[in-house]
């Protein structure tokens, strides 16, 4: 027998829905999950959950089934074929779910466990449970129902035949009643008999979804991936899963239709340079990258941010692995930027963490609670390539890209440092990053002329003006300052090299100073060459007018000795007064 | 003697449960019907009962008297493993070596 010719029989089949409509789906609740099966498990249907021990098999299927009738009130059935109910309602507990609340009128939890001195003698099947749970699901109107580790209850059939058997009669029972069901079942990779079983359910399921738990670096690593999903599409890779303090959590990219609140607010880098270079700042609640090689000044650069913030009153949580947040503070202190005031004010939070034993997810969670508690405004991470240090690459981009998310979805500014040792790793974690880093800063060394010297560059800078320029990064005390490069034949000029420059061209406006100075000198020489020259002249000008009013004066005297001699020539001949000559000085003369 | 108290749980009448009839009728037939009394709950009739009283599958023999209470499940058809667990061994026993 064949569920087609169970369809076909039409008594036990209920009507499929129209083949051509889109298939209904029944939110699980949980975050990540619903996103990759575009919007939950199939409705009505049956999907199953498969995993190795303590893979999160029975949370899924309990965090699905409390969402349903807490959530959505729909009021569901818990059937536990591994575990005692009473347990499971503990452990649920742990998660912050109320089950005892819930179970008064909305859930149903059956122990399906035989006891241990039941004694087997004979065939058995699961008729009489189903036609009881048939009878519970119309009395309580439920929508779900998990049937939780059936693995226990086909082991004890014993005999391949008979475990399809019994499938089937599910399987029947399932369709008939309408609920949108999950099962779960122990599966061992490599296990035969686990391999066989599961292949001939994932044969009769609408939906299957694999999870993974396994060590990496010593680091625990769960997976989820969903394999099959009847008529409908779905993300077919491994997701990162944690099982966080409020149930399981599967890492996407997230939403990317997310409506955030943009904001056009401008805050602050703590450089003032810099803010010119972004057009007046970073955005506040954008994701910012730093990225560079191992002392190039990320830490610094994004101390003065967190001053900044501080400074304006603005809470910030910074997030430092692998070094200890007074080591952060003193470091600082050492370039001008004093973290020590704010920390004692409350408004800045050093959150120390090592990235070794815990997996990047765990990271997430931890820093998720965090914010919740602190509610900064601004976070910095630094660096964010730590969280790749264990436990797969993969996952680390993940969980950063998810806390990036995360953090602007709640409007805060996150600076996220990362360290790029060479070109190659740029390729691979920084771009990834940067694809959701809405500012990329990068810093960098020069060589040039024997000497390193630090650079920066905005890589991008969504949506504001920003500089091409490559600035040359400075450090004192007294904090950050950006400094302009010089292009020489389609070099950068830094350091030294910058300096020397800026001496040549010091040393060139000297020189023509010099050189106008001199010239000033000798044309002040020749001007006064030229008025000594026309003072001699003048002087001989002078001369000879003297001598020629002496030559005058001396032809006058002697015109009048002349004039004097002819009347004593006169008187002493005793003529007449010449009437030519009756001038009142000879008169005056001849009066003597 | 404590009179033995047994409840059989089945559904309806599949082939496990309708073996599971014959089988501890005949496995009965030796006993004196005054030391026991034989319930048979159809879940298929009465489903709520296999819920409340922990019936996991079908067929399922109870024995509720005399203490310990001991449970069976399947068709019964494995004779001698049900007269061990249900304490009548020593009985049958008894009846073959006089016949």
């Amino acid at each position: 027998m064949t569920s087609s010719s169970l369809e076909a029989a039409g008594t036990i089949a209920p009507p499929r829905a129209d083949s051509d409509a889109p298939i209904r789906k029944a939110a699980s609740g949980i975050e990540g999950l619903d996103e990759i099966t575009g919007g939950g498990l199939p409705a009505a249907r049956t999907t199953l959950v498969v995993g190795g021990p303590g893979a999160g098999k029975t949370v899924l299927a309990l965090q699905s089934l409390v969402h349903a009738a807490s959530e959505l009130g729909e009021p569901g059935i818990f059937v536990a074929f591994e575990e005692n109910s009473r347990q499971i309602i503990g452990n649920a507990a742990t998660f912050g779910w109320d089950l005892p609340g819930l179970e008064t009128q909305r859930l149903f939890f059956l122990d399906a466990r035989l006891a241990p001195s039941t004694v087997q003698a004979g065939d058995f099947d699961i008729s009489g449970i189903l036609a009881g749970l048939a009878a519970k699901a119309r009395e309580m109107g439920a929508r779900r129902i998990v049937f939780d580790g059936i693995d226990v209850l086909l082991t004890l059939l014993d005999d391949p035949a008979k475990e399809r058997r019994e499938i089937y009669r599910l399987q029947e029972w399932l369709l008939a009643s309408g609920l949108t069901a999950i099962i779960t079942a122990k599966a061992s990779e490599g296990d035969r008999v686990s391999t066989e079983r599961y292949a001939f359910m994932q044969f009769m399921v609408d939906a299957v979804v694999s999870l993974h738990h396994r060590m990496m670096d010593r680091v625990s690593l769960r997976g989820l991936r969903v394999m099959k999903y009847r008529g409908s599409s779905f993300f077919e890779s491994e997701f990162p899963m944690v099982i966080a303090p409020t149930g399981i959590e599967v890492a996407t990219f997230g939403n990317a239709d997310l409506e955030y609140d943009v904001s056009t607010e401008r805050v602050s880098t703590g450089v003032p340079r810099l803010d010119t270079m972004l057009d007046g700042g970073y955005y506040r609640g954008s994701g910012v990258l730093i990225s560079g090689a191992p002392g190039v000044a990320k830490t610094t650069l994004a101390g003065a941010f967190a001053n900044a913030a501080c400074l304006r009153g603005e809470r910030v949580l910074y997030v430092s692995f692998d070094e200890a947040g007074s080591q952060i503070v003193r470091n600082l202190r050492s370039v001008g930027i004093d973290l020590e005031p704010h920390r004692d004010a409350g408004l800045l939070e050093m959150h120390s963490t090592r990235t070794e034993s815990r997996s990047s997810e765990d990271h997430l969670i931890g820093l998720k609670q965090r914010i919740t508690a602190f509610r900064p405004r601004h976070m910095i991470v630094d660096p964010l390539s730590a969280l790749g240090k264990t436990g797969g690459h993969v996952a680390a981009v993940h969980a950063s890209l998810r806390l990036l998310d995360y953090a602007r979805a709640l409007g805060i500014t996150t600076v996220c440092t990362s360290l790029v040792a060479d070109e190659a790793m740029e390729e691979s974690t920084t771009t990834q990053i940067s694809t959701i880093a809405d500012t990329w800063i990068h810093l960098a060394y020069l060589i040039h002329g024997g000497e390193r010297n630090r650079t920066l560059t905005i890589v991008k800078s969504r949506g504001m003006k920003h500089s091409n320029q490559v600035r040359e990064l400075l450090l004192s005390s007294e904090g950050i300052t950006l400094a302009d490069v010089f292009t020489s034949g389609g070099e950068v000029l830094v350091g030294t090299a910058r300096w020397e420059r800026e001496m040549e061209l010091r040393n060139a406006t000297a020189n023509r100073r010099v050189e106008r100075a001199r010239r000033r000198k000798t044309a002040e020489k020749e001007e006064a060459r030229l008025r000594a020259h026309i003072a001699a002249l003048e002087a001989e000008l002078e001369a000879q007018h003297f001598e020629s009013e002496l030559l005058v004066d001396e032809e006058q005297q002697e015109l009048r000795r002349r004039g004097d001699d002819y009347a004593e020539l006169l008187r002493l001949r005793h003529a007449d007064p010449d009437t030519e000559r009756t001038d009142d000085g000879r008169s005056a003369h001849s009066g003597r | 003697m404590e009179r033995m108290v047994l409840r059989l749980y089945v559904a309806g009448d599949g082939p496990n449960s309708a073996a599971a009839r014959a089988n501890l009728r005949r496995l009965l037939a030796g006993c004196d019907p005054a030391t026991y009394t034989l319930e048979i709950v159809d879940c298929l009739r009465h489903p709520m009962r296999a819920l409340q009283e922990g019936v996991l599958v079908t067929p399922t023999l109870l024995r509720l008297a005399p203490e310990p209470t001991c449970t069976i499940v399947g068709s019964l058809s494995d004779s001698a493993r049900v007269l061990e667990a249900l304490g009548l061994h020593d009985t049958t026993q008894a009846v073959s070596q006089d016949a």
